[in-house]
């Protein structure tokens, strides 16, 4: 546990001891911000919540979050500090989830920045702020798939930018599994158990209700095994390497 | 003497290449080994499987009793790594990256900075613990991976050529450092310097192609030398051939060289017969004939001949072979 703690200290600090931490940060607030209010029509909706908000986060993500997620191994293997981790008495596991963890933080406390958001949908009507703190939860939980992915991938390679592309693509996947487009394409010949099953990945099915304020424990338990099981290849990955 | 790191039949291979061959070889408690061995001998692989960094292909690795694939975590909590390049977080400061580093070695809050300050004192970091690493001068980063090899106080230290980049009093300062921290630790470093043996090494092993190729003390290392015992002197006079002839068939004088004659000074290079002292025979015969010697001096030997000999005799030179 301290050792996870350590490496996941060292990292966020790493995170915010570099101008890459700030100019993240006004990016993903000047996004949210447009996405929010041009593209989700905030004003014209006439209804107070967020829902224009969270609409556009899958979206967002994609792109943002395997920015986030690129460095975690890629670097350390680029640099040769991987060396210097790994031969300090920590498990392959407490780095990993030290890793993940600080990147997680990183984007809680991008999205806790967002709240103005919520400041101004309380100054203009009543919502419910429980729908929108289950829109904030199901963000976060999502942004965590899609750091576990990034993380997973990071490791396997010693370019930032292979990585970065390859978990957009990955994840992008995840997000349009969900789509008309993608389903529809199964929908000719496959089975709809699987045709289910392929929704069933998607980022967007299991967003979407925990959107709307529903928190279903499914729903949870999606995410949770997804973060899961992309860090357990994360380790499962590095441990190969060590094999050479 | 106590074992701390053993090594037995140990092989790496990467794909094709067979990087490390049957390595097997001790290192006792008091000792500082140094491994010796061209470029991509297979020096810094033996080193990063010692410490855990890669998996061997096959063979075994105890650390203080400890297997290294079966308690890792054991193994890496008693030694102290420098990798090879040195690398390190470059946007930390020196003294950030110590605090980290001594708190994943499990240092408790009041022992953490002592520990830091000491070590940082004893390495003369003083002046850049607030700097960002990527901004420091090459031997000061050489300096901060040696504070963080140091950092908890290891009985092992495994040390991938800590003195490559240093100007020559850092190369002393490390050097002596290392002697100091001798007497209660198993030191193993690795270097393709050869003086660096001579100054702090007491056991050298050289290797070449993956291959252990000699394991014994820097003397016995010089003692394989064709210089070893040879005595070169300088007389005030111009030698005739007879006079050298005669010199030459001296008991145990296996062979004579004239290096220089200028100015009606000679310098002769005489080589003994194996295992032969010859000094006491060269400067009685000089006192003889009534010689005056300016100069008189017994090889130890030369290492970098030995060196030579040894790493390119039996399988040419250049890269791994192919297995």
């Amino acid at each position: 546990m301290r050792n996870i703690f350590a490496i996941f200290k060292r990292e966020l600090i790493g995170y915010f001891s570099t101008p890459v931490a700030y100019v993240f940060i006004v990016i993903f607030l000047f996004l949210t911000g447009i996405f929010t209010f041009y593209l989700g029509t905030f004003y014209e909706r006439n209804q107070a919540d967020l829902e224009p908000f969270f609409r556009f986060h899958p979206w967002l993500y994609l792109f943002l979050m395997p920015a986030i997620a690129m460095r975690l191994w890629a670097e350390e293997r680029k640099t040769g500090t991987i060396e210097l981790l790994m031969t300090l008495p920590v498990t392959l596991p407490q780095a990993v989830i030290g890793k993940f963890l600080a990147a997680w933080t990183f984007t809680a406390v991008a999205l806790a920045l967002t709240f103005p958001m919520w400041i101004t949908v309380n100054y203009l009507g009543r919502p419910d702020n429980s729908v929108i703190l289950a829109g904030y939860l199901g963000s976060l939980l999502m942004a965590g798939g899609f750091l576990a992915i990034g993380s997973f991938i990071s490791a396997l390679t010693k370019s930032q930018v292979i990585a970065f592309i390859v978990t957009v693509v990955i994840c992008f996947c995840f997000i349009l599994s969900g789509f008309p487009l993608v389903l529809d394409f199964f929908r000719g010949w496959a089975p709809q158990a699987i045709v289910n099953v392929i929704s069933s990945f998607s980022f967007f099915t299991h967003f979407e209700s925990i959107k709307k304020g529903v928190i279903d424990i499914r729903d949870i338990i999606y995410f949770a095994t997804l973060i899961c099981f992309w860090l357990y290849a994360n380790i499962v990955a590095i441990d190969i390497k060590k094999a050479g | 003497m106590e074992t701390a790191i053993e090594t037995k039949k140990l092989n790496k291979h990467f794909g094709p290449l067979h990087v490390v061959r049957d390595m097997s070889f001790k290192v006792a408690y008091g000792e500082v080994l140094g491994f010796l061995g061209p470029n991509g001998a297979g020096k810094s692989t033996t080193m990063k499987m010692i410490t855990g960094f890669l998996e061997p292909t096959s063979g075994t690795v105890t650390v203080c009793g400890h297997d290294v694939i079966d308690e890792p975590i054991q193994v890496k909590e008693r030694i102290g790594y420098l990798p090879e390049g040195v690398p390190l977080y470059g946007e930390m400061t020196p003294r950030a990256f110590l605090r980290f580093v001594a708190a994943v070695r499990n240092l408790k809050a009041q022992e953490k900075e002592r520990r830091i300050n000491d070590v940082v004192r004893k390495i003369r970091l003083e002046a850049v613990l607030d700097q960002r690493i990527e901004t420091l001068s090459k031997g000061y980063k050489r300096r901060v991976g040696l504070a963080q090899a140091l950092v908890h106080d290891p009985e092992i230290l495994v040390l991938d050529e800590p003195t490559d980049g240093l100007d020559p009093n850092q190369k002393h300062e490390v050097r002596t450092l290392i002697t100091e921290m001798a007497k209660d630790k198993a030191i193993v470093i690795s270097t393709h310097i050869l003086e660096e043996v001579d100054a702090v090494c007491t056991r050298a092993i050289i290797i070449a192609q993956g291959e252990l190729l000699f394991d014994g003390s820097p003397e016995d290392l010089a003692a394989q030398s064709h210089f070893h015992n040879a005595v070169s002197l300088t007389i005030m006079s111009t030698l005739s051939q007879k006079d050298k002839a005669k010199l030459a068939k001296l008991d145990g004088i296996a062979s004579l060289e004239e290096l220089t004659c200028v100015d009606g000074a000679t310098r002769l290079l005489i080589f003994p017969e194996k295992g032969q002292s010859i000094v006491s025979i060269v400067s009685d015969y000089v006192q003889s004939n009534g010689w005056l010697l300016s100069e008189l001096h017994v090889e130890s030997g030369r290492l970098d001949e030995v060196f030579r000999t040894i790493t390119t005799q039996s399988n040419g030179e250049g890269e791994s072979r192919l297995s």
